[in-house]
């Protein structure tokens, strides 16, 4: 049963053989997107025609690569700038967020901590609606009265990043507050009572302190962000970004070029994942 | 000392303000204005007027309805089978496999989890398609001869609502496996408990508040996706929020897409708020 426990062999082949299952469910949609990038052929199926890039580099009218695709280029590059602001300003605010929470005490805490969870058990879609009804409904007060169009009020390139700071922020307040928990707060007192003001105590002690956890929910934000659709896709204005571009292309008009996106992407990921795990093994 | 007060002050406030900012503008108001919006329809002269006609809509026509009870029903199934599949791999990762295994098993975990759930979905449509991955396998090695009609069916809606969703019961169910004494199962075995005794009576009771943690956030994900239902379902798998994003994008009926968000809303937190109390539990451990 438990590394320890002797067990019967049935038992244990068969608990193997699930978990082998389990993982082949697991691997299998990736593992199929990723070859038939290559698959020498017009059409997203079987049968194997052969090895090819064109679906990467090709420029003709009948095979478009990626990289001669404009359209999908430019919305790589809305992705990246979006999701490195959001990440930006949901690591700063969360990270206020979790030394707010950890350190300090104050009327209504509860309430605020209680709202700043709320983002992970509101669904996206209703935090995407309710954005772009308060967003619209600012943007027509503010023409009405001061004759003004202002581009964040409207579905924009801005608007979508607010809607996906908002809930952002709380993944990273909480991978930040984990690491606080652990944190030694003589520390911090030994700081004080050496004269260093409060505001200089977090920022040459606490701070470099949590600096992995900071790092990590900059890349988880940037992740969250990267792949977001749910909220994204009220948000959008004239420049969609990555997945509502492949969102609509899966629905409309799919050739293999969309599987040569989804291979970059699935090998990003992977290679951010390994470095994940050897640099977890090098902190131990 | 009154120096130091000072201090302690500002950075307080250094702190509280841009939290606030970010709370009040963001989530605050955005869903006083859902609920606002929801109970306003346009009269005749065009003018936003007070009214319960959105809601009434709702209750009225059968199909609003019946799409909601059969999400929130889907939902709770595809909840359960969630639990019933990530179970045995969460055991097998922190009692049964080597650390070292275990590690390498956890990284073809979260790949999937990172990559995003638009590419999952579609890779699930390039494999159960007609002339999918999986047909032209079974076809060419004369398992079958027509295409078995997998894609567009309530079968492949839930599948692609169980992939996006099963790690989040594998990795609450995890971390509170690990900090189980191994002892209490080898105890329970010495004396002679059954597998199943075992299991159900010490393994499972030691782990509820991960299984719970683990089931509202499957349950959340899984009520309020769009992508699997939307790509993955056919023309009877529709899914609530679909008719919200019909509402927004489609007829640009926004104040009853507001009523129905917040029906979402309802039924979703009155949920969790449910399990919570059923289970003894706080959100704030849900996150952790």
């Amino acid at each position: 049963m438990i590394r320890s426990l002797p067990t019967s062999s049935l038992y244990r082949i068969g608990y193997r053989l699930y978990v082998f299952l389990f993982f082949t469910f697991l691997l299998m949609p990736l593992v199929a997107i990723s070859v038939l990038a290559f698959n020498d052929s017009n059409f997203i199926s079987l049968p194997w025609n052969g090895f090819t890039l064109d679906w990467f580099f090709s420029a003709t009218d009948e095979r478009q690569g990626l990289f001669n695709d404009e359209e999908l280029m430019a919305s790589i590059v809305t992705s990246l700038s979006t999701g490195f602001f959001v990440a930006a300003m949901s690591t700063l605010v969360g990270t206020l967020a979790a030394l707010l929470f950890e350190e300090e005490q104050f009327r209504l805490k509860g309430l605020l901590y209680f709202l700043a969870l709320a983002p992970l058990v509101i669904p996206g879609v209703i935090l995407g609606i309710s954005i772009l009804l308060t967003a619209t409904a600012a943007g027509n007060h503010i023409e009405n009265t001061f004759d003004l169009d202002v581009e964040l009020f409207r579905p924009s390139y801005w608007l979508v990043i607010l809607g996906q700071f908002s809930f952002a922020a709380t993944y990273v307040m909480l991978l930040v507050s984990a690491r606080l928990k652990k944190f030694d707060r003589t520390l911090e007192e030994a700081a004080l009572s050496l004269k260093a003001t409060r505001l200089e105590a977090i920022w040459y002690v606490t701070i470099p302190f949590l600096r992995p956890a900071i790092i990590g929910a900059f890349v988880v934000s940037f992740i969250l962000s990267f792949s977001n659709i749910n909220t994204t896709i009220f948000l959008i204005g004239s420049d969609p970004t990555l997945p509502i571009d492949l969102y609509s292309r899966i629905r409309f008009s799919s050739t293999p070029v969309l599987n040569a996106v989804s291979f970059l992407i699935v090998l990003t990921i992977s290679g951010l994942a390994i470095i994940n795990l050897f640099a977890n093994r090098s902190n131990k | 000392m009154t120096d130091n007060k000072k201090n302690f002050n500002i950075t307080f406030y250094l702190l509280i303000v841009p939290v606030l900012i970010w709370l009040i503008f963001m989530i605050v108001i955005p869903h006083a204005e859902l609920l606002i919006s929801s109970f306003q329809v346009e009269d005749d002269l065009g003018d936003m007027v007070f009214s319960f006609g959105n809601y009434i809509e709702f209750f009225t026509q059968k199909i609003y309805w019946l799409t909601f009870v059969k999400t929130a029903a889907y939902s709770i199934g595809v909840t359960l089978l969630a639990f019933i599949i990530a179970f045995p791999i969460a055991f097998y990762l922190t009692k049964v496999t080597s650390k070292k295994n275990a590690a390498f098993l956890m990284l073809l975990l979260l790949i999937p989890l990172w990559v995003g759930e638009l590419v999952t979905v579609y890779g699930w449509m390039v494999l159960l398609g007609d002339h999918g991955v999986i047909n032209s396998f079974l076809i060419t090695t004369g398992i079958i001869n027509e295409p078995l009609n997998m894609l567009y069916t309530n079968f492949s809606m839930v599948i692609g609502l169980l992939y996006m969703s099963m790690l989040f019961m594998v990795i609450p169910v995890m971390s509170t496996l690990q900090s189980m004494d191994d002892s209490l199962i080898e105890a329970a075995c010495d004396l002679g408990a059954s597998k199943w005794d075992i299991f159900t009576k010490i393994i499972i009771p030691y782990s509820m508040p991960g299984i719970t943690s683990g089931a509202i956030i499957v349950f959340m994900l899984v009520i309020g996706d769009y992508l699997a239902p939307n790509l993955l379902g056919g023309k009877n798998s529709l899914w609530f929020t679909e008719q919200i994003y019909n509402n927004f994008l489609t007829t640009f009926n926004w104040n009853e897409g507001a009523a129905f968000g917040f029906l979402l809303l309802m039924l979703s937190s009155g949920i969790i708020w449910l399990a919570l109390k059923l289970s003894g539990q706080k959100l704030d451990k849900v996150g952790s």
